[in-house]
């Protein structure tokens, strides 16, 4: 595959035309904005915590292919998680996409998410990949605010 | 197509142009956001550096008086090729944003609450902000002129906002982000007649036609060097004399001073008055080269390319599926914006660049535009009189390559 193709994967291009939990998500317990001022693209990450876990997540915005795949994939991919595996989930996926080392991603552990790692190749595109990363963190953090991936 | 124009003979005075960008030949379609230099402008910067390079101003010594004379006569030279007549209207910048930046300080004790500046919603950032941090400090209403949908500033709803409290009209001569030419004499006539100072942002006309700013009617006008094939970190504030001389420096220190005391100092009169410390003497130097390179190529037949390629590219890129052209003046520069149905146009700005198809994708320093017109942001190719109909056709294929992945 050439990096293009690595980039805009079936599983890519498919999370844009039909994204997961888009919409809003009510009732939620947390949620924050991500905005990218390069861009001017804008996520909104919502989500649910019952019981020491994240029962939902969804999101709303607008982005490219890249930033709205990824929080579809991201709302897949934290469903049912604790705090703690929704902290390494984020610090995995970030150290997939920005790590310096080549990741070695496995397929079979990581699903869809191993689809973002063809962004590392497009350094400007890294940052529609990372958006709704930190803006999930900044939700569940102490005190929810917007980040700015800038 | 205007047989006449020697294509070849223009591309290869721009080295850039004969690039590869991942194996193929570079489609340089980013003239909005800088335009490439030919080699005379080059080699006017190389040939200060390697001949005449001197601090200005200040020495008795021969090279000093060389690189003097030569900062002076960029200016005078700048000021014959923009129509105005006196040099000393000519103020050296750091290009448009600071243009802007200089006139809103300088003018800013002047407006009182309640005092309107007239704006439009197609301003760059560079022409908006400034008037927000000044409004927010002086109480100042501003206005926004809507567009017509074809990205036409809507004449009829200017000129009821200009009323007996417009102190200011800051307007763009010609949209970047939608390539849209406005009627500026007659925007300035309806301004001059509420009283009104007129400022007009020419960063994106200068590079397309020829300008006799003296006649437009403005109190100001300003542009950067960089987009008019010249080089960056330059660009020029031209004022009526009255108006400039009005005005209080905007940075000082040195070269901008008539007499320095330990508590107070005088100031000279303009452009030095807004010129303090060294400028960038080279940077007017080369500017210069690139007006005297643009006379050289004609600016009528320029002009006329340009548009050919314009009417050649707007017919080519719409009639694709699914591609909707932003921006349908009646007159335009060489700036084609376009949303695609099923690509964001970040999306498209990478497919292309993989085929070297240079474009800008997104707000394109306008947000409240993108706002206005209810769009994330736009893909945008912008033309310069070197590029050619083979890059149109290069772009329209990079275009189909991006359909192939989002359709
Ligand atoms: C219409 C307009 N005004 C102002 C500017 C600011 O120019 P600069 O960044 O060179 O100061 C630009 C640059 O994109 C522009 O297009």
């Amino acid at each position: 595959m050439d990096d293009l193709s690595d980039l805009y994967q079936d599983i890519i291009l498919g999370h844009n035309k039909r994204p997961h939990h888009y919409g809003e998500l009510n009732p939620h317990t947390h949620e924050a904005e991500g905005y990218n001022p390069l861009c001017g693209d804008r996520l909104c990450i919502q989500v649910r915590e019952k019981d020491g876990s994240l029962e939902a997540a969804g999101f709303t915005g607008e982005g490219c292919a890249i930033s709205k795949a990824s929080a579809s994939i991201m709302t897949d991919a934290v469903k049912g998680l604790d705090r703690e595996g929704v902290a390494k989930k984020i610090g995995e996926v970030l150290e997939l996409l920005t790590g310096r080392e080549e990741p070695v991603v496995d397929l079979m552990e990581q699903g869809d998410i191993a689809a973002l790692a063809g962004v590392r190749k497009f350094p400007p595109r890294v940052k529609c990949a990372t958006l709704a990363w930190h803006t999930l963190a900044a939700a569940l953090s102490e005190e929810p605010r917007s980040v700015s991936t800038e | 197509m205007t047989s006449s124009f020697p294509i070849d003979r223009i591309r290869a005075d721009f080295p850039i142009l004969s690039r590869t960008i991942h194996g193929k030949p570079l489609v340089y379609l980013d003239n909005g956001a800088t335009s490439q230099k030919p080699r005379a402008v080059i080699d006017a910067v190389s040939r200060f550096f390697s001949e005449e390079n001197s601090n200005i101003h200040r020495g008795v010594h021969y090279l000093s008086m060389q690189a003097t004379d030569a900062y002076d006569r960029a200016r005078e030279r700048i000021a014959e090729a923009i129509g105005v007549a006196a040099a000393r209207e000519v103020v050296f910048v750091r290009g448009a944003t600071e243009a802007v930046n200089l006139v809103a300080h300088g003018l800013a004790e002047r407006f009182q609450p309640g005092d309107e500046i007239l704006l439009t919603v197609m301003e760059h950032h560079a022409n908006l902000v400034p008037w927000q941090i000044l409004a927010q400090k002086r109480g100042v209403i501003l206005r926004h002129a809507p567009l017509t949908p074809e990205g036409e500033i809507d004449m009829e709803a200017f000129a009821a906002l200009c009323g007996p409290k417009t102190r200011l009209a800051a307007f763009t001569h010609v949209s970047n982000a939608l390539g849209t030419v406005n009627p500026v004499v007659k925007m300035t006539r309806l301004a001059k007649q509420c009283g009104a100072l007129v400022l007009i942002d020419g960063a994106q006309a200068v590079p397309h036609f020829p300008l006799r700013i003296a006649e437009l009617g403005c109190d100001f006008y300003l542009f950067s060097g960089h987009k008019v094939f010249g080089p960056d970190g330059i660009g020029v504030l031209w004022g009526k004399w009255d108006e400039l001389k009005s005005l209080p420096p905007y940075q000082s220190g040195g070269d901008m001073i008539e007499r320095v005391h330990l508590t107070h100092s005088t100031f000279r009169e303009p452009p030095e008055r807004f010129e303090a410390g060294t400028p960038h003497i080279s940077g007017a130097i080369g500017l210069a080269a690139a007006f005297d390179y643009l006379e050289g190529v004609g600016w009528e037949a320029m002009h006329a390319f340009e548009q050919e390629l314009l009417a050649y590219a707007t017919e080519r890129v719409g009639n694709l599926g699914g591609i909707r052209i932003i921006g349908q003046a009646r007159e335009k520069v060489g700036v084609l914006s376009f949303t695609l149905a099923t690509a964001h146009p970040h999306d498209i700005g990478t497919i292309l660049d993989t085929e070297g198809v240079a474009i800008r994708a997104g707000h394109h320093c306008a947000q409240p535009l993108m706002e206005f017109l209810g769009l994330p942001g736009t893909a945008r190719a912008s033309f310069a009189f070197y590029n050619t109909r083979e890059e149109v056709d290069r772009l329209v294929q990079a275009l189909e390559k991006v359909k192939r992945y989002f359709d």
